[in-house]
């Protein structure tokens, strides 16, 4: 009974942590490359908007979720289009268009709101679904869950084992170097925003299709701003980022445990809402702090040093700036 | 390979960076190219390497005419360039920066290129490991890896721009093996960009000066310093003079000082600086001197013993109390922590201007700036922003943001990167300061400076800090060995009895 209830809870955790996933794989990637995308909350709220409207109306969840990656894609365009090539400040930019997707989703998707649509199909994996504990976690879902998984570990593969990988860590890290040896700094920045963002809107389609039905106002509240402090929280690495994903839906799915415990009945609902949040810049707060400094100053250096290089990640030496050939 | 340079020019706006250049650099020799701070010596290296379009001329290779669009185009053509401050990837690790974008395979062979650093890495004697993350690596290190990535691409001709700038008098040695190696041996060409004579003079074969853009004149071996000073500057220079000044009470004593970074740690440090006296701080990178500086600054946590300025404790006191007290510190890195980039030289000084008014009265902030402008000799205007302006002149604003009437100054490295003329100007100002009795601190790599400014010597060998030594009894030998961490017989000597 015990074990039932924890692999079901599991299992809806990884389930409800899979937008988070790939928004938060979506922005690395982007930033890896040197681009901050911060128009991720909005983008995820207008790509769900669209990925429901358009499932909706055509019937095809397939389509809704190409709709969505589109719509993701083409405001990393702006991004890129405005930080690379008009050279305005990524920052502002991400943030009038976080503000502006959220906003229009709201506008546009009206029609929607509240109406049953389809939804992406349940599809076990044979064999794989059938190991006890794991399987039912892990292989007893759908394919954005999977996709979600492909994105952490494509994206981990390509970044530490291949050549372009390397190359877009290198244009991230010192443009400049990259350059002399030849690499078409601008282009490979365009390529990986625009790829990134395609991910944030299969996030967002994840959330209407997939993970909380339907379209309704300010539907996908908030994850954008969390997938955002998480690529921070998780050091620029796909798997600690995706841990962090998984943490925060870790928090969130105690939250609601915790507030159908009687113990907690007066407790206001909002706390064990609003907590995750909290809780994340919480866990930021104190990887950055200098107590850190002083707890590892203890150790012995290369264990420090180890540490160090695992729990925090120092962001790409390039980030936000934009490169200008002399 | 031949290289051939025919009348090269380069502008930037009213600037004539290269105006004209012509030089021709033989296989199998090391070619100085030689000339004071903004000469235009980079300008034409990054021309002949790819990373700049000249405005007019020729580039031939081997009498063929060439045009690079790109540095990659002309590390194909077999030209590479080693910058000053080499353009690697430093959170990166050591392979994987050899390995970027070296061909144009889905998967790096890092197998193969492991093999081929090793290798590489064995003919010149570079112990480099594979897994160290470049950023943790010393200049010289990374020069190293640097060079080696441009020989494994099939450079035959090697730009090195002022490299000696920076590494450590061993890695410098190893250094001009190398090249000598590379030249002689593998008939590869070499072009040493340098603003230093001595270093010229003992490795090139041919030199080329460089003087406001154009060709001051020709040399070969074995050369007449006082001919290339003239060439440089168009003058000969007068040598560095340096008045006696009698020296004070103690303005800084430090005893048994401890700080620490995870990294490494300074124990037991104790010294007393008397005002008007100059202190040398001397050591390979990173072996501590850093730290103790910083902490006589304010600026590092101090876990124990004193640090007392003017009879004052300020230990543990914040880096505005040491403000107070007259201390000022002039870091190593002038555009990062010293000035502030996107202001104007008007807005720095009037930044500075502590008691001024609410109401910033621009019009004689200009005055002012105009007038330190013209008592420094900074080659700018008032609304010149800082980042526009060479090395040189940004040590001069530097020096004129400084107050006057301090305590102790204290300075990382105040001469990096500048030619003779610019350092002289730079420790004439400092040591006139000595007459108002500052003491004055300085870090240091150029061990011929730290013995010809400095009164005493203080050696930091991986965080422990030795006895300073008395400059005039002090050789250039001596003081190698120390940074090096090997004592001399006489130093042991003298421990063993104390």
């Amino acid at each position: 009974m015990e074990i039932e209830f924890l692999v079901q809870t599991l299992s809806s955790l990884v389930a409800a942590a899979s937008p988070v996933v790939l928004a938060s794989i979506g922005e690395t990637i982007s930033e890896k490359s040197g681009v901050i995308n911060l128009s991720l909350d909005g983008s995820i709220a207008l790509s769900a908007m669209t990925g429901f409207a358009v499932a909706f109306t055509t019937g095809s969840v397939w389509l809704g979720m190409l709709a969505a990656m589109a719509v993701g894609a083409l405001m990393a365009l702006v991004v890129a289009f405005a930080s690379i090539t008009l050279r305005l400040e990524q920052v502002a930019v991400g943030f009038v268009l976080a503000m502006l997707g959220l906003e229009l989703a709201d506008f546009l998707g009206n029609p929607f709101v509240r109406k049953p649509g389809p939804s992406v199909p349940h599809w076990p994996i044979p064999y794989l679904s059938e190991v006890p504990i794991l399987g039912p976690i892990l292989f007893d879902q759908n394919l954005v869950v999977y996709l979600s998984f492909l994105a952490v570990v494509v994206t981990w593969w390509w970044i530490y084992k291949t050549q372009p990988g390397l190359k877009l860590q290198g244009v991230g890290e010192r443009p400049e170097s990259a350059f002399a040896r030849g690499v078409n700094v601008n282009r490979l920045r365009y390529i990986y925003t625009v790829v990134g963002g395609a991910l944030v809107g299969l996030a967002g389609a994840s959330y209407s299709l997939s993970i909380k039905l339907g379209w309704s106002h300010r539907h996908t509240f908030g994850i954008g701003w969390i997938a955002l402090a998480i690529v921070i929280f998780g050091g620029w690495d796909p798997w600690r980022v995706a841990a962090g994903s998984y943490l925060f839906g870790l928090l969130k799915a105690l939250g609601s445990i915790l507030q159908r415990n009687p113990a907690f009945a007066n407790v206001p609902t909002q706390i064990f809402s609003s907590a995750p949040f909290a809780l994340m810049i919480f866990a930021l707060l104190l990887i950055s702090s200098e107590g850190v400094d002083r707890l590892l100053a203890l150790l012995p250096p290369r264990v420090a040093r180890r540490i160090d290089r695992a729990i925090r990640g120092r962001p790409p030496g390039g980030l936000g700036r934009p490169f200008v050939q002399e | 390979m031949k290289v051939e340079l025919v009348e090269i020019k380069k502008y930037f706006g009213p600037v004539r960076a290269n105006d004209g250049v012509s030089m021709t650099v033989e296989p199998g020799t090391i070619h100085g190219l030689l000339g004071e701070n903004g000469a235009g010596k980079t300008t034409l290296m990054k021309c002949l390497s790819g990373y700049l379009h000249p405005d007019g001329g020729k580039i031939l290779i081997d009498g063929r005419p060439v045009a690079f669009a790109s540095p990659a185009e002309a590390i194909g053509h077999g030209i590479g360039m080693l910058h000053q401050d080499p353009l690697d990837f430093p959170q990166m690790r050591v392979l994987d920066n050899f390995l970027l974008a070296f061909d144009d395979r889905l998967m790096p062979d890092r197998r193969e290129g492991l093999r081929l650093l090793r290798e590489l890495g064995r003919r010149f004697h570079f112990d480099l490991d594979p897994d160290a993350e470049v950023g943790r690596l010393t200049v010289g290190e990374r020069q190293q890896l640097e060079i080696l990535r441009l020989l494994a691409l099939g450079a035959r001709v090697i730009i090195l721009d002022e490299p000696t700038t920076g590494i450590s008098a061993p890695q410098k040695a190893q250094l001009f093996e190398t090249l000598r190696l590379l030249a002689e041996e593998e008939g590869r060409s070499v072009i040493f960009v340098s603003h230093k004579l001595e270093e010229v003079e003992t490795l090139c074969d041919r030199v080329t000066v460089l003087r406001q853009g154009k060709v001051a004149g020709e040399a070969e071996k074995p050369f007449s310093v006082d001919r290339l000073v003239e060439m440089m500057f168009g003058r000969s220079l007068p040598p560095p003079t340096r008045p006696p000044v009698p020296l004070g009470p103690p303005v800084l004593e430090v005893e048994d000082l401890t700080v620490a970074s995870y990294r490494l740690a300074v124990e037991g440090a104790s010294l007393e600086v008397r005002a008007g006296e100059v202190i040398g701080l001397a050591g390979l990178e990173g072996s501590g001197q850093r730290l103790f500086m910083r902490a006589c600054a304010g600026l590092e946590r101090v876990t124990a013993g004193r640090i007392v300025v003017d009879g004052r404790d300020l230990t543990g006191a914040p880096y505005r109390r040491f403000l107070e007290a007259g201390v000022a510190y002039l870091p190593a890195g002038r555009l990062e922590e010293g000035l502030i980039p996107g202001l104007t030289l008007t807005e720095h000084f009037a930044l500075v201007e502590r008691e001024g008014p609410f109401l910033i009265d621009w019009k004689a902030a200009r005055e002012q700036a105009l007038e330190r402008i013209r008592h420094y000799n900074i080659v700018g205007r008032p609304e010149t922003t800082v980042e526009a302006l060479s090395g040189g002149n940004q040590q001069r604003v530097l020096l004129a943001l400084l107050p006057h009437g301090l305590r102790l100054l204290l300075l990382e490295h105040p001469t990096r990167g500048l030619d003779v003329e610019s350092a002289n100007w730079v420790w004439q100002q400092l040591l006139a300061r000595r007459e108002e009795g500052t003491a004055i601190l300085f870090i240091s790599a150029d061990l011929d400076e730290l013995l010809e400014r400095a009164d005493r010597i203080v050696v930091f060998f991986a965080g422990r800090m030795m006895e300073p030594l008395v400059a005039e009894q002090t050789t250039v030998e001596q003081l190698g060995y120390l940074i090096g961490g090997k004592t001399t017989k006489t130093q042991r000597a003298r421990r063993f009895s104390l």
